[in-house]
């Protein structure tokens, strides 16, 4: 295995992180407080943790989707697909467990859908994946007959609210998941094909690899992860709201992929950075709130570090960074 | 030296990448009327004399002159204004617009202000002629074949600068037909008195047009000489420093019957690709496929590897009947492929090397069964060596490598399945000499250690080299298959030509 170096650490997505946190402490000198209270922890950074939860949860399907040079833009109505699954099941006296597993079997099948269209018809990830975008909310609002679900199944609400070691449980889940999905693609093949196909589909195809399949695998993934995303958000506030529930999450998303340093054309992906990527969002989000700007600032504000970042990703920020290269003609088995 | 006797001239040029010196005070002189062609392994520094002299690229030392005259090319816009015109090797048209509007783009014709597309057809009709292209100015270029579409090319630079052509190796995706026509064109623009600089790969060609030849190695000048008072060996040697083995058509490897067979294709086709074929292929042994461009032959190379099903015929491996569903079928019964557009469909440009060499023998492994890092290292070390792949790391990006590496580290690719079937298409095309060689060094020992192989080559010297037997493809059609004696370019052009109304080579 690798060994994990220092310098390994000192790349432009965790630096941007702890940027972000630093003017967040500027602005706000208690937002590192955490405060030990009925068993858990509370305070501006743990805050941080919970609300990025889903976005982090979307980004870890999204980061598969997005090396395979594809794009997932139906992430957003699956969660509020899923949500209302799961609501209405509990609502309608079906135990949380079954409730959770059928909404998660749901957003298996939208994934599977959204592989169909693009790995089998070929259709453009773009326009296959926003059938769903548009389709799903008008599903939702069938399963929900068009009012917000709520519901009071203590089990249910725990896996929005609940703690584990006085962490957030929507921070262990979205934790939890990137492990499971890191150490899946990355203790098998699947990183590596999945990193071919995105980087020429037709080689990889002709180097033997299961194009297709692998295809629908990470569509797949992509929606299991905004059901749980789904399912966290809805159990957040006890209630499934099919209009609103992760309304616009998909773009959210996506930047979070890309700020993670995975490229729109596919190839080389990172989940945990991805998964930073959402932290940082929700930490500029947070620190915005939080210092008592008008939230109409929020915006402009994530736009303007966005560039910055996007900046330090691009190949001309590097340049006065960069090493020599390497003397060429050099064989390399010597 | 006598200024005015050079058109286009570099004196002592110099330009340095990093700590690498890409050129070393080359001379290069260019004469009105000539044809001049530059040569070099990829890296001696054929493309950055290029650049300099076409204004890509600003010399660190030394000067361009033009007319004797010393000049700063600031861009390849600004080497025009000085008459020197560049067409590249992939054509650098709009393959979605008109012949005519390619023909004049930037400085149409123009009336009362509007572009008047009657005059610039018409004036493109009688430009075409000139050049035997007897063609509507108004269809799209990217119906045409390459050819055609290298000969607009070459019309437009003509055109706008008119005194120095560079040919960037014209003829690299062209067949034979295609390569005597623009070779016409070339030389009657330099006998209107063009300067011609023309790079490419292809020794025959060389001796077929240029006039002069200038040499470069490690970015160094080796000489620049009179064409006719050389022969081919001369040539290499300058281009290597050393003779390498081109083995002609005198050690044919005997056919071997007494090996046993492995592949047997019966009626073997697929509508509206290749008909029906027959075909036996034993161990120990390499099938040459001859034909011009276009003539099935990677139609007929896909459809073995189960890239392009069959659906038709039947093909036994060992005797047993298989069916080949997709390439991974194929792959799982031993097979491997090369294809013939390496960038395309060849290469994982942006994954590294060694990942590129592990791909094919992971995807047979399956998604659990990971390669981990250090078992990745030794296989891709190991044929990183065996096949003398250069390059400076193991994980640098593959698209970094020249194309003769990058060849190498495909073949690598599938050497490491342990294949029994490996069918390359064009494994030579577009490489330079010293890869060349290995390459057909590497299929040579294949064969010794008895493995079957289809080796499909436009270039017939090396075909007859390699092959134990050569099938000969024309219309999408198996024609001949060629043994023993018959085993001669002679009888391969003649078995490609047969059809009246094709190429009369």
């Amino acid at each position: 295995m690798r060994r994990l170096r220092l310098d390994r650490l000192a790349n432009p997505q965790l630096l941007a992180l702890v940027g972000v946190l630093a003017i967040n402490w500027l602005l706000f000198p208690s937002f590192f407080n955490v405060t030990w209270q009925d068993g858990r922890f509370f305070g501006s950074f743990i805050d941080v943790l919970n609300r990025g939860a889903p976005v982090a949860i979307l980004a870890i399907g999204m980061t598969g989707v997005i090396a395979t040079k594809g794009v997932d833009l139906s992430v957003g109505a699956i969660m509020a697909v899923c949500g209302a699954v799961a609501a209405t099941m509990v609502v309608a006296g079906y135990p949380a467990p079954i409730a959770v597993i059928a909404a998660l079997a749901v957003g298996l099948a939208c994934g599977l859908w959204n592989g169909f269209l693009v790995a089998v018809l070929d259709i453009q990830p773009i326009v296959a994946t926003l059938v769903l975008m548009v389709a799903g909310r008008g599903i939702a609002q069938l399963i929900t007959e068009g009012s917000i679900v709520t519901f009071n199944d203590p089990a249910l609400i725990f896996i929005g609210t609940g703690s584990v070691l006085g962490l957030p449980m929507a921070a262990v889940i979205a934790v939890v998941l990137m492990v499971l999905v890191t150490l899946l693609v990355r203790r098998t093949a699947i990183g590596l094909f999945i990193q071919a196909i995105g980087v020429n589909r037709a080689a990889a195809s002709l180097a033997g690899i299961h194009s297709r399949m692998l295809l629908m695998l990470v569509y797949a993934l992509s929606g299991l992860c905004a059901a749980i995303a789904g399912i966290v958000v809805a159990a957040d506030i006890r209630g499934a709201d099919a209009n609103n529930s992760g309304l616009w999450l998909e773009l959210d998303a996506i930047l979070a992929v890309v700020i993670g340093g995975t490229s729109l054309l596919g190839g080389r992906f990172s989940i945990p950075m991805a998964v930073v990527g959402a932290l940082i969002i929700q930490a500029m989000n947070t620190g915005i709130l939080v210092s008592g700007f008008p939230p109409e600032f929020n915006l402009v504000v994530k736009a303007g570090m966005i560039i910055l970042i996007l900046l330090l990703q691009s190949p001309f920020a590097a340049l006065p960074f960069k090493r020599r290269p390497a003397a060429p003609n050099k064989t390399a088995s010597s | 030296m006598a200024d005015s006797q050079y058109v286009l001239e570099a004196r002592g040029v110099i330009k340095i990448f990093g700590s690498h010196m890409a050129l070393d005070a080359v001379d290069f002189g260019l004469r009105a009327g000539e044809v001049h062609a530059l040569l070099g392994e990829n890296g001696a520094g054929k493309s950055t004399l290029i650049k300099i002299l076409t204004g890509a690229y600003q010399p660190d030392g030394g000067q361009v002159l033009v007319d004797g005259q010393a000049v700063t090319l600031d861009n390849p816009l600004h080497a025009q204004t000085h008459g020197i015109g560049t067409v590249y090797q992939e054509v650098n048209l709009l393959p979605n617009r008109s012949v005519a509007e390619n023909l004049y783009l930037g400085h149409q014709p123009t009336r009362f202000g509007l572009v008047d597309h009657r005059r610039m057809e018409r004036d493109a009709r009688v430009l075409l002629t000139r050049y035997g292209l007897d063609l509507d100015p108004g269809s799209e270029l990217g119906t045409h074949s390459v050819a055609v579409q290298q000969i607009v090319a070459i019309a437009r630079a003509v055109q706008l600068s008119g005194k120095v052509l560079i040919l960037d190796e014209p003829t690299a995706s062209l067949d034979r037909n295609e390569v005597e026509r623009l070779f016409e064109v070339i030389g009657d623009l330099k006998r209107a008195g063009l300067a011609i600089i023309f790079i490419t790969h292809f020794l025959d060609q060389v001796f077929a047009i240029a006039d002069r030849v200038t040499v470069l190695r490690n970015g160094r000048l080796v000489d620049t000489q009179q064409l006719d008072a050389l022969n081919r060996t001369d040539v290499v040697r300058l281009m290597l420093g050393k003779d390498i083995a081109f083995s002609g058509a005198t050690d044919l490897e005997p056919e071997n019957p007494t090996t046993e067979v492995l592949l047997e294709f019966t009626g073997y086709g697929r509508r509206r690709s290749v008909h029906p074929f027959n075909l036996t292929i034993h161990k120990g042994e390499v099938i040459g496929v001859a034909g011009l461009l276009g003539s099935g032959r990677t139609e007929m190379a896909r459809i073995m590897f189960g890239a392009d099903p069959a659906d038709q015929g039947t093909m036994r491996v060992n005797g047993k009947a298989a069916t080949l569903r997709s390439t991974t079928d194929a792959i799982a019964l031993g097979f491997g492929f090369c294809p013939e557009d390496r960038k395309a469909e060849g290469i994982l440009g942006d994954l590294s090397v060694r990942e590129n060499i592990v791909i094919a023998l992971q995807g047979k492994l399956g998604w659990f069964k990971a390669l981990n890092r250090d078992e990745q290292l030794e296989i891709a070390g190991k044929f990183g060596e065996s096949m003398d792949i250069r390059a400076a790391s193991l994980d640098m990006p593959v698209k970094l490598l020249s194309g003769g590496n990058q060849q190498k580290v495909i073949l690598s690719r599938w050497l490491a399945t342990d294949p029994a079937f490996l069918i390359l298409d064009e494994p030579t095309r577009g490489i330079d000499v010293g890869a060349h060689a290995e390459i057909v060094r590497t299929i040579n020992r294949l064969r010794d250690d008895g493995m079957a192989m289809v080796v499909i080559s436009s270039e017939l010297d090396e075909v007859v080299a390699y092959s134990s037997r050569i099938v000969v493809m024309r219309d999408r059609e198996m024609v001949a298959e060629l043994r023993g004696k018959n085993i001669n370019p002679g009888v391969i052009v003649q078995a490609i030509a047969n059809n009246p109304d094709e190429a009369t080579l």
